[in-house]
C-alpha cells in the first residue's frame, strides 16, 4: 500500500487516499486532511469528527450520514454545509476512517 | 511493497463532476417499491447529484398525507416471497407482511417513508407531484407532504430535469 507525505506527518493510505490506520490519525493531522479536500475546521466540524471517531470506536464501522444525524445529533442540512457535495466520504476522510459502507 | 509519493494522495473529491443530474420517477405506492427510489435518491445526493423525484399515478401515496406514513407490502403477485400465492389472499396477511417488512427496514436504521423524505430534502433533493395525478384523485398542494415544491405537468419535469439520467420505478 502506498504512503503518502501531507504536511509532514507520513501516513498510510488505500488507492485513494484514505488513512489505512485509524490509530495513525491525530487531531493536527486531521486539520491537514481537512486542508487538502479545501475545508477550514470550526468546532461544527470537530463536532462531527469526534463522534465519528467515538461512533467508530464503539461499532468498528464508519456511521452513514444518518447515522451522524439520528446518533450525532447533527442536522443532514449541517452536514451538507460542513463538508459539500460528499458529506459522508469527506467526514470519513478527514476522521481518517474508512468510507461508509452502509446504503442510508 | 511501498511506494512514497512526492505529491500528496488525496481523494479525487474536488473533481466532483458537479453537472451530474438525476432524475427518478416514483409510480408505485407499495411499501417495497417506495424504498428503492429513496434509497438511490438519497444515495445520489449524498455523491453531490443534483436530484429530482416525481411522483405519479400510485406513487402518489408516497407523498400523499393520508397515505404516506401508511404504504403497504403484499404477497400477493409477488413470487419473490418463495411462499405459495393463496396464503397471501388469507385475512391479515397484509398486515403481516407489512408489519415484517417494516420491522426489518427499522432494524437496519432506515427511516420511514415520511421521514426518510424528510431526509432527501434536508440534504437538498427537489420532490414534484404529478399534475395528472393530483387531478385525477382530487388533490392540491395542501394534501400532500408540505416539502413537495409544486404540482407540475409531465412536460414541466422534462424541463426541469434536462440532461439528467433517468430511473423510472
Amino acid at each position: 500500500m502506498p504512503t503518502t507525505t501531507i504536511d509532514g506527518h507520513t501516513i498510510e493510505v488505500d488507492d485513494e487516499g484514505f488513512l489505512l490506520d485509524p490509530h495513525e490519525w491525530t487531531e493536527s493531522l486531521a486539520t491537514c486532511l481537512a486542508a487538502q479536500i479545501g475545508i477550514d475546521l470550526t468546532d461544527e466540524h470537530w463536532k462531527a469528527i469526534r463522534f465519528l471517531r467515538d461512533d467508530f470506536a464503539e461499532q468498528g464501522e464508519t456511521a452513514t450520514l444518518r447515522r451522524v444525524s439520528v446518533v450525532g445529533g447533527i442536522p443532514t442540512k449541517s452536514l451538507f454545509q460542513l463538508f459539500p457535495q460528499k458529506p459522508a466520504k469527506k467526514l470519513a476522510y478527514v476522521a481518517g476512517l474508512p468510507k461508509p459502507h452502509g446504503c442510508v | 511493497m511501498t511506494t512514497t509519493q512526492p505529491t500528496p494522495i488525496v481523494p479525487a473529491f474536488a473533481n466532483v463532476d458537479t453537472d451530474r443530474k438525476l432524475a427518478i420517477i416514483c409510480s408505485k405506492g407499495n411499501l417495497d417499491m417506495a424504498y428503492p427510489g429513496l434509497v438511490l435518491a438519497n444515495a445520489a445526493l449524498g455523491e453531490g447529484v443534483e436530484t429530482h423525484l416525481f411522483f405519479t399515478f400510485w406513487g402518489f401515496d408516497m407523498i400523499n398525507k393520508k397515505t404516506m406514513a401508511d404504504l403497504k407490502f403484499t404477497m400477493l403477485g409477488n413470487t419473490a416471497t418463495h411462499m405459495p400465492q393463496a396464503l397471501g389472499g388469507l385475512p391479515g396477511m397484509t398486515a403481516m407482511a407489512t408489519h415484517q417488512m417494516k420491522k426489518s427496514i427499522e432494524a437496519i436504521g432506515v427511516p420511514e417513508v415520511p421521514e426518510f423524505l424528510q431526509q432527501i430534502v434536508d440534504s437538498g433533493g427537489h420532490l414534484w407531484a404529478c399534475r395528472m395525478s393530483a387531478d385525477m384523485q382530487h388533490l392540491e398542494e395542501d394534501d400532500l407532504y408540505d416539502a413537495v415544491e409544486a404540482i407540475i405537468s409531465a412536460a414541466d419535469f422534462i424541463e426541469i430535469t434536462a440532461g439528467a439520467q433517468l430511473l423510472f420505478i
